[in-house]
């Protein structure tokens, strides 16, 4: 499951999701701000049966802890530890409180697969990349198109450093006391406590057999068995099976009727060694942008420096079609960058406003939001962006586009342009002379605002840099042209 | 540059250092077994006999049919698949290694300009033929005043100096007026650079001091400013002693129907002729056009015969005609380097019948549409950062191996398909327009794309070609574009 995550996450190619997709949306907070009945119910009744195995099996920032704890040799050292109610309980009302009011980064930093989302995007994605690098090298170097080379950039500093953060709080937690996070922090683990209770098939210690020595104690990774009394706190047990793998003498069992649930995938370690690969080769690869000083043009040749572009300052930020606008997004996104991994066109990265932090919003810098893509809308898992089709997204209006005479190159260099109105994909800017009395005036671009739907497309062409000449101003609730 | 003739063979298995180091083997062994007789281990598949020679009249010079055009040199990391780095600095030990081979095989006519390579060609160029006897070699280079700033008498001067300078001797074997023709308005261009300002007198009279042993010019663009100079040499104000055109067997008698404002070859050529000046031809294969096919025509040629490379047609073709004095070639690759070498060793002048063929290979390549962009780089560097050569040569390559995806093929459009037929329909042209897409991601950077041309038209005057730059790149952007929006 981590690994399918993991991979789902990784990807580029926006092939994976088709087949594993669903992977993002059984995970059950994504599921919760996305209304999924069928998904909610399902993960209620697993509980209710197995108690706490979607902690064990289906977080991939359960299983990610049990990977950091297996790395230490000493296994039994573990302890049962009082539940620490009032911080479990205090944790789910934040994220309530923050559900509620809509402070969206407050639930993104609660949400167990947003925090695994934004560890992997951010910390094993550019790894990935620079190891698909050299295949895509490789495969040029022999003519084939089995693998094609992919920009790595830095998307979001604020959500890789809360990325790394977060990661060094749960895997210091994890190295010290196996599933601590999960059963003092994490508010899903908490409310998934409530219901596992009551489930039918629980670990449970017969009396007769148990010396109490003590063993499943130090074994237990959630701290939940209090083998002096022979107690289990089943609001905490994943039911991994450690204890009962441990049990020299088979006092503690699945009941009623027995069946082993085993600690589950071993699998996700050998994909671990592979990122680790990946970034041996991946290091090795400079990222190097060749720059030239221009010329005069006296010589024959050579390639004219070309200045990165700036983003823009956006009174309104801009959010993907099919999100509604500010406040659906807002309200509904958990920031697991899934959609961020997977934009074909390095449109979307996570946002720097403190009360979305970390969502996505767009910038046109790399690349436009093409008319005949709408990937971040079939990948989302929360409903923050809702499937919508290429037809609906091209008369989608997010934003419009605003002109910048001051930086436009018509005025600036003098010379021709006009490449704003040719790549226009909605015919929403046309060119006009600046001074409609003289006709010897240049011609500049004029945004008809009735047919722009904000796609991007003039801001991404315009020559104009660091800063466009044309930009789309972002609208805080999208419209049907 | 497009991987050209022998280095389709050696690439996939042979690096080119190795390819190089058995090549150097070989020539070591070529050198020794001309006297021993017996050569198994010979680089190419023909046996390289004498390098063909003329006669050049004013001078009595003895010139090998190959020049070498130091226009394309090899740079540090340039691959034979690869396009080179804009920034890449010249690989001067592959320069003097393939200059080395050139002598060793008859290559004795060596032609730069102070524009080639970003300016740096000269400097190359000096370093590997000050290693041999100046006698054994002719050096030609250009006065190439293009910008307005140096079109000073001062400037002219200076610039000729430099040359010297630059190429370690104290005279030119071949000086030219570099491209007059050129430009907006090729005349007065002519007249500005050249006339005005008194340069041309101040090279006459280097000639009569020996410092410039032939003068001459290159021709491009605007056929007034070719007449204009010939009547100059008619009424004996100056004495041409050479001229550089552009001929091949499509420029031959197509140049006018690609571009109504460029001339054929046939007209330059006999002009020529009838005043017995000898012609020094350039782009004999047009930037490689002419080696790298579509693949039908390359068939063609092949079928007449398996041995020879598609190359070496265009070779055979240029240097036929007896007026010819050289034929240059930018020769990028040791791998060219062979390969022409063995075409003019000894030259085997193509018969009527082949040359009747030739030509009407010659026209039915008009008919592919290609760009004809021989990836000369005198529009580079573009302002706003676009990479006008690359771009031509990868939609030209495109061209030539059907690699552009029909959008008509895409499934849903066109005649109703079913079952099978369908499928398969539609997964041809889901992997055609990946693989384009990808391809042209390879070619050219994203921010030097066609699509960000916005066309200023800075370059055009510069064309040789007089190609409409921002015209034809916005057609290939709309291509590309079209390909993009129909997954």
């Amino acid at each position: 499951m981590m690994a399918g995550v993991t991979l789902l996450l990784l990807d580029f190619t926006g092939a994976v999701h088709l087949w594993l997709g669903w992977m993002a949306r059984v995970q059950l907070l994504p599921a919760a701000l996305a209304l999924n009945v069928i998904v909610l119910a399902a993960l209620a009744a697993l509980t209710l049966l197995i108690g706490r195995v979607y902690c064990s099996v289906i977080c991939p920032l359960g299983i990610m802890q049990d990977l950091i704890s297996s790395l230490r040799k000493k296994k039994f050292r573990y302890r049962y530890s009082r539940p620490v109610t009032w911080l479990r309980w205090l944790m789910v009302a934040v994220l309530v409180a923050a559900v509620v009011a809509g402070v969206g980064s407050i639930v993104a930093l609660l949400d167990p697969y947003g925090n695994y989302g934004r560890i992997a995007t951010n910390l094993l994605q550019p790894l990935w990349l620079w190891g698909n690098n050299v295949l895509a090298a490789v495969a040029e170097h022999y003519d084939s198109y089995v693998f094609y080379s992919k920009d790595v950039w830095l998307r979001g500093g604020v959500t890789l450093a809360v990325a790394v953060a977060v990661l060094a709080l749960v895997g210091t937690l994890a190295w010290r006391g196996g599933r601590t996070y999960c059963n003092t922090i994490c508010p899903v683990g908490t409310v998934l406590g409530l219901l596992s209770r009551w489930s039918i098939f629980k670990v449970r210690i017969n009396t007769d057999k148990c010396v109490s020595c003590g063993l499943c104690e130090r074994a237990c990774k959630a701290s939940c068995i209090d083998s002096k009394n022979h107690n289990i706190d089943y609001s905490r047990c994943v039911v991994c099976g450690n204890c009962i793998d441990t049990c020299t003498h088979g006092a503690l069992n699945v009941l009623p009727p027995g069946s082993g649930m085993k600690d589950g995938e071993r699998k996700p370690v050998e994909q671990v060694q592979q990122a680790r690969r990946a970034m041996l080769v991946g290091g090795a690869i400079v990222m190097a942008d060749a720059v030239l000083a221009q010329t005069g043009k006296k010589v024959d040749g050579g390639l004219a420096a070309i200045e990165d572009k700036k983003e823009p300052r956006r009174t309104t930020p801009l959010t993907p079609p099919g999100s509604l606008g500010a406040d659906n997004m807002r309200r509904h996104c958990t920031a697991c960058q899934l959609c961020v991994a997977q934009c074909p066109n390095d449109v979307l990265r996570p946002g720097g406003d403190l009360m979305t932090l970390m969502q996505p919003v767009m910038s046109y810098e790399r690349g436009y939001c093409r008319p005949e893509c709408n990937r971040c809308s079939e990948v989302c898992p929360t409903g923050a962006i809702r499937p919508i089709s290429v037809e609906e997204k091209v008369s989608t209006v997010i934003g419009h586009a605003v002109w910048i005479k001051e930086n436009c190159v018509v005025l600036r260099d003098g010379v021709a342009c006009g490449n704003c109105a040719r790549h226009c994909p909605s015919e929403a800017i046309m060119m006009v002379q600046l001074d409609p009395d003289d006709e010897l005036s240049p011609m500049v671009p004029a945004v008809d605002r009735s047919r722009c739907i904000g796609c991007g497309a003039c801001e991404y062409v315009c020559p104009a840099r660091p800063f466009s000449a044309i930009y789309v101003e972002g609208h805080d609730r999208h419209s049907l042209r | 540059m497009i991987p050209i003739h022998i280095s389709k063979f050696f690439y996939p298995i042979m690096k080119r250092r190795d390819f190089l180091k058995a090549l150097g083997a070989g020539t070591a062994t070529v050198a020794g077994a001309a006297l021993a007789g017996c050569d198994n281990d010979k680089p190419a598949g023909k046996q390289p006999g004498e390098m063909t020679m003329r006669v050049n009249p004013n001078t009595g010079d003895s010139v090998s049919i190959l020049g070498y055009g130091m226009m394309r040199l090899p740079t540090v990391d340039s691959q034979g698949s690869a396009r080179e780095d804009g920034e890449a600095e010249i690989d001067q030990e592959m320069v003097n290694r393939q200059v080395d081979y050139a002598l060793e095989h008859g290559v004795n006519y060596f032609d730069t300009s102070p524009a080639y390579c970003r300016g740096r060609s000269e400097h190359s160029t000096g370093i590997a033929l000050s290693r041999h006897p100046r006698d054994k070699y002719y050096i030609a280079t250009k006065l190439s005043n293009f910008n307005p700033e140096t079109w000073s008498h001062e400037a002219g001067v200076e610039m000729f100096q430099n040359s010297l300078k630059e190429l370690q001797t104290d005279y030119i074997d071949y000086l030219l007026l570099h491209a007059i023709g050129m430009g907006k308005d090729g005349m007065a261009e002519f007249e500005a650079r050249y006339i005005d300002n008194g340069i041309l007198d101040y090279l006459i009279e280097q000639k009569q001091k020996g410092t410039i042993r032939n003068l001459g010019f290159s021709y491009h663009g605007d056929i007034a400013v070719f007449d204009r100079a010939l009547q100059m040499h008619d009424r004996g104000e100056v004495h041409w002693d050479f001229v550089q055109i552009e001929l091949n067997y499509l420029d031959w008698e197509h140049a006018k129907e690609i571009n109504p404002r460029n001339t054929n070859a046939v007209y330059l050529y006999d002009e020529l002729d009838r005043r017995g000046i000898p012609a020094v031809i350039m782009e004999p294969l047009l930037g490689g056009r002419l080696s790298h096919l579509p693949e039908p025509l390359a068939k063609r040629l092949l079928s007449h015969d398996p041995e020879a490379s598609v190359a070496s047609w265009a070779f055979r073709y240029a240097g036929t005609r007896p007026r010819v004095l050289t034929v240059l070639s930018g020769m990028t690759l040791m791998e060219h380097l062979v390969d022409n070498v063995a075409t003019y060793s000894p030259l085997v002048p193509l018969t009527d019948d082949e040359l009747a063929m030739l030509e009407k290979l010659g026209s039915d390549l008009v008919g592919y549409h290609t760009v004809p962009c021989n990836d000369c780089k005198y529009c580079m560097p573009c302002p706003y950062g676009i990479d006008i050569p690359a771009i031509f040569i990868h939609y030209n390559k495109c061209l030539s191996e059907g690699a552009v995806p029909d959008v008509a093929e895409r499934p849903g459009q066109g005649q109703a398909l079913h079952g099978d037929a369908k499928a398969s329909t539609s997964d041809n042209y889901r992997r055609a327009r990946r693989d384009f897409l990808i391809g042209v991601d390879r070619a050219v950077p994203r921010m030097r794309q066609a699509d960000k041309c916005i066309g200023c038209g800075q370059c055009s005057p510069h064309c040789p070609q007089r190609i409409d730059i921002p015209r034809e790149l916005h057609r290939i952007s709309d291509i590309i574009e079209q390909v993009r929006r129909n997954p």
